[in-house]
């Protein structure tokens, strides 16, 4: 029973596969079969723009780059709130993107909740985004939403320094962070150049400085021998072993750090002054895909991430920033107003690419 | 006499030169041959994905990827490769002898122990090694009152062949195991008889019959250090499948991705095409079957057996001793902070069908191809059998960015199921098999089928009846490597499962991904133990042939 089950799938698969494989040479539109993106609205839909909860129904698919770590909760609750079906596939941002890319339109997710702007861009340089409603739009900052509307920062983090209070004070700290190149701060750094917000924060430098200054920058950082990490939470995790002194990292792995290890934990965040490039604010936020088969439901989800409960969600549970004005983010940190955040397309994809290149040129990668 | 007779028909059938191979694939029956041509054409769809993407970069892009840094990549690739091959087999074939042919104290335990490994992560291994070992690990903790303040890095070309040796040597050690016990033990001691002294005889009659199990076991575990991500990562070295990820994760271009993924797909075939060479050189030898039950002569250690424990136990201790270390004292930390410690059942269970489907999947669609190459031996068949390891060395991403496209575009239906994610998990390992059933058609012949047949039998009721028995020791080993890589696998369970569905790799990342370890210790912890029992269950199908 078992073998005619395993032998029969296979086989007329295989077959199934190798005809795609000679006739999709190039095209990458899907063959018939898969229904193309329509722009029916659910048969239960309300007309009008913005849907009550409990006039949703069907399915809701959220491809989340965020972990379930951290906005499981917040998606449980949706789930608990409407009649809808939210089923979430959890991975890494860029490979969502990717798998996005790859599906096309017979991609069966309604939602993209992605960690930075670079992957939303990817996805809306492909026409694979929708544009948002007004009214979702317009209760985020125009410089943490896409330029051309189709998709929306839902939290905000801080690129900051963050240094070991055994051996610094926030006196010995530079105030920007080009003079992290000066000899003195050889072998005390720490960073994580594969790391997706630290590009962002290279091509945020690339956009305001030019790129022979963040050449010059990435140069003179690489000639003061810092350490490479994978990630930030690894830095962190260094500055608190004594290995380094300092890393340009995000500002909420800190803020974890405290909360899990106490007041105790020998670091602490410097948020660069005057508008220093060093102080980028980066966002995690969500599309629409042109394709979602539930657009009521997803725009629904997208207002949900924005409503003040949400919001305040990531602001006491991840120590983001929220981005919808009116709320506080945790006191500890530096307003979001008082960052002289750099006005830069963090969705750029010339500029991504751009900033590869420069990295891999500097030998940083 | 048997032994001598099977000898010289399997040394024949091994060497295709001395047949003309069209003739010899004119004789294959076509239902085996076409079954063997789907298998492979299965197997080279993700190369046939990666030639349409790379066909989509524009010419800029092209001079991106030709640059000297490439180049530089390439070589550290090439390197990476060749010391973990050599060191997966200077750790590999003593621990196989030592615990097949000696009296080392606890054998048995040895056995399961260092074959274990195979069962963890790469990524926790290399996550444990950097805990550990860093610079500011637990061992220099150890040190500090020593006045060691700093360790040397362990990253780069070193400490990356050392974690990935560590992760690799099991296949080594498996495929050497399976052929010490396979071989017929009249041959040494024959050799023995004549007067050469037991390390002659290791040399001029075991290692030759040995190398072709071992450069099977080695094939696997280079392309399986060329496959790596976790461990390249952690520890920033910048091998292809790192540069391919950087690619995806920095740029989100799929074409300049799909170039280098084309250029790792080229020194995989160069790495098949070594190990088959190896193989055919030592083809004379390749065929010693075993045809008696008598167990070989053990080899009284004496005052070796203390070295000896000594390399098993750095070994284990190192392989599995500082994984399950950091695992426990994630458990222990956790604990400590009120971290409730959960065993979500589902992701084991899950993780269990998706092995099991894939084991069971990968040993149907073998026999094909191991009785292609091993009985109609011709340039086809052995074309068939490289297909199926050309998209072995390729980063987890790129085979799941494949399927996507492949499936999205052809059998929607099937998309984010189970049953495609296990016929591509099946595939894709196939390679864990081949060898293994291969050498075992090889030595045990045609004879018998021929016998069932001349008796009465059709072709494959005397196959099932008279060689599948005799494979099934290999057939269950390759299943079991199929099961513990399926189980530890994961971007393509990220990418390609039903959505929502978690494995205990999920959940692993899920969990050490925002650095919540004490949650990542459960689905751990069963994983250790899951995939010891598959490996207890290995090393007993192969102790007991028949």
């Amino acid at each position: 029973m078992r073998s005619s089950f395993s032998v029969v799938l296979p086989a007329s698969l295989m077959i199934g596969l190798l005809a795609a494989a000679c006739s999709s040479t190039g095209a990458t539109a899907s063959p018939g079969g898969v229904p193309a993106a329509s722009e029916s609205a659910p048969p239960s839909a309300a007309a009008t723009e913005m849907p009550s909860a409990s006039s949703l129904s069907g399915t809701l698919i959220i491809y989340s780059g965020r972990s379930e770590s951290l906005v499981g909760p917040l998606v449980e609750r949706y789930r608990s709130e409407t009649a809808l079906d939210v089923q979430v596939r959890y991975a890494g941002t860029s490979e969502l993107a990717a798998t996005i890319l790859e599906e096309g339109d017979a991609s069966p997710a309604d939602v993209f909740f992605a960690q930075d702007g670079g992957a939303l861009g990817a996805l809306a340089a492909e026409g694979r985004l929708a544009e948002l409603p007004g009214s979702t739009l317009d209760r985020v900052d125009g410089r943490f939403r896409s330029p051309d509307g189709v998709w929306v920062g839902v939290s905000g983090r801080a690129r900051v320094v963050a240094y070991d209070t055994r051996v610094l004070s926030e006196d010995d700290l530079p105030a920007s962070i080009l003079d992290y190149t000066d000899p003195t701060w050889r072998g005390r750094i720490g960073w994580a150049p594969t790391n997706g917000s630290f590009q962002a924060f290279i091509t945020a430098f690339r956009v305001l400085r030019g790129d022979d200054a963040a050449r010059t920058w990435l140069e003179g950082i690489q000639a003061n021998e810092p350490k490479v990490f994978e990630s930030n939470n690894a830095v962190l995790a260094a500055i608190a072993a004594g290995e380094v002194q300092v890393g340009f990292i995000n500002h909420y792995y800190l803020m974890g750090q405290l909360a899990e290890q106490g007041e105790d934990f020998p670091v602490r965040n410097q948020f660069l002054p005057n508008g220093d490039v060093g102080a980028l604010v980066n966002v995690a936020g969500a599309g629409i895909l042109t394709t979602s088969r539930n657009p009521a439901a997803a725009r629904a989800f997208v207002d949900y991430l924005l409503a003040e409960a949400s919001q305040r969600y990531f602001a006491d549970e991840t120590y983001e920033y929220p981005l919808v004005t009116g709320i506080a983010a945790d006191p500890r940190l530096v307003p979001l107003a008082d960052i002289a955040a750099p006005d830069v397309d963090l969705s750029d994809l010339a500029d991504l690419e751009g900033t590869l290149r420069l990295i891999q040129e500097a030998g940083v990668l | 006499m048997l032994g001598v007779g099977s000898f010289r028909r399997a040394s024949g059938r091994l060497a295709p030169s001395s047949m003309r191979p069209s003739e010899a694939a004119a004789r294959a029956p076509w239902p085996l041959l076409l079954g063997g041509l789907l298998v492979a054409g299965l197997a080279l769809l993700p190369v046939g994905y990666l030639v349409v993407r790379a066909m989509g970069a524009d010419a800029g892009a092209l001079d991106l990827v030709l640059r000297p840094r490439t180049l530089v990549v390439a070589a550290s690739t090439v390197a990476l490769a060749l010391l973990v091959g050599a060191g997966t087999i200077a750790v590999g074939v003593p621990l196989a002898w030592l615990t097949t042919r000696t009296d080392l104290p606890g054998r048995r335990l040895w056995a399961i122990l260092v074959a274990v490994p195979l069962a963890i992560p790469s990524y926790v291994i290399g996550f444990a090694f950097l805990a550990a070992l860093g610079p500011r690990g637990a061992l220099q903790g150890l040190l500090e009152p020593l006045g060691v303040r700093q360790l040397p890095s362990i990253g780069g070309l070193f400490g990356t062949t050392l974690v990935l040796v560590l992760a690799a040597y099991p296949y080594v050690l498996l495929s050497t195991r399976a052929a010490l016990l396979r071989t017929d033990p009249s041959t040494e001691e024959a050799a023995r008889l004549l007067g050469d002294r037991r390390r002659t005889v290791f040399h001029r009659v075991t290692l030759p019959i040995l190398v072709p199990a071992i450069a099977a076991g080695g094939l696997l575990a280079v392309l399986y250090a060329l496959s790596d991500f976790g461990v390249v990562s952690l520890l920033q070295f910048d091998s292809f499948s790192r540069a391919i990820y950087v690619q995806y994760q920095a740029s989100f271009d799929r074409s300049l991705a799909a170039i280098l993924a084309l250029m790792l797909v080229a020194l995989t075939l160069g790495v098949t095409w070594a190990e088959a060479r190896l193989r055919r050189r030592a083809g004379a030898y390749a065929g010693v079957g075993r045809n008696t039950r008598r167990p070989p002569a053990v080899v009284p250690l004496g005052r070796w057996r203390w070295p000896a424990l000594a390399f098993c136990a750095a070994i284990v201790g190192l392989a599995l001793g500082v994984p399950t270390g950091t695992i426990a004292w994630w458990l222990v930390r956790g604990a400590g902070q009120g971290a409730t410690i959960e065993f979500a059942a589902d992701g084991a269970l899950n993780s269990l069908i998706l092995g099991a489907g894939a084991a069971i999947g990968s040993v149907l669609l073998v026999i094909p191809i191991g009785l292609l190459v091993a009985r109609y031996p011709s340039r086809v068949a052995s074309l068939i059998e490289r297909a199926t390891f050309t998209g072995y060395a390729l980063p987890g991403i790129v085979i799941a960015l494949a399927v996507v496209f492949i499936a999205t575009s052809t059998v929607p239906l099937l998309y984010q199921t189970v049953a495609l994610l296990v016929i591509a998990y099946a595939v894709r390992f196939l390679p864990q098999t081949v060898g293994g059933v291969r050498s075992a058609l090889v030595a045990y012949g045609p004879r018998l089928e021929e016998a069932g047949r001349t008796l009465g039998d059709g072709p494959i009721r005397a196959f099932l009846r008279l060689t599948v028995p005799f494979l099934r020791p290999a057939l269950v080993a390759g299943g079991a490597l199929v099961f513990l890589t399926t189980v530890k696998e994961l971007p393509m369970a990220l990418l390609l499962g039903p959505t929502g569905f978690d494995t205990l790799a999920t959940q692993i990342w899920d969990a050490a991904s925002e650095g919540f370890y004490a949650r990542a210790a459960g689905p751990a912890a069963i994983l250790l133990l899951l995939s010891a029992g598959s490996v207890a269950l290995l090393l007993r199908a192969e102790e007991a042939p028949r």
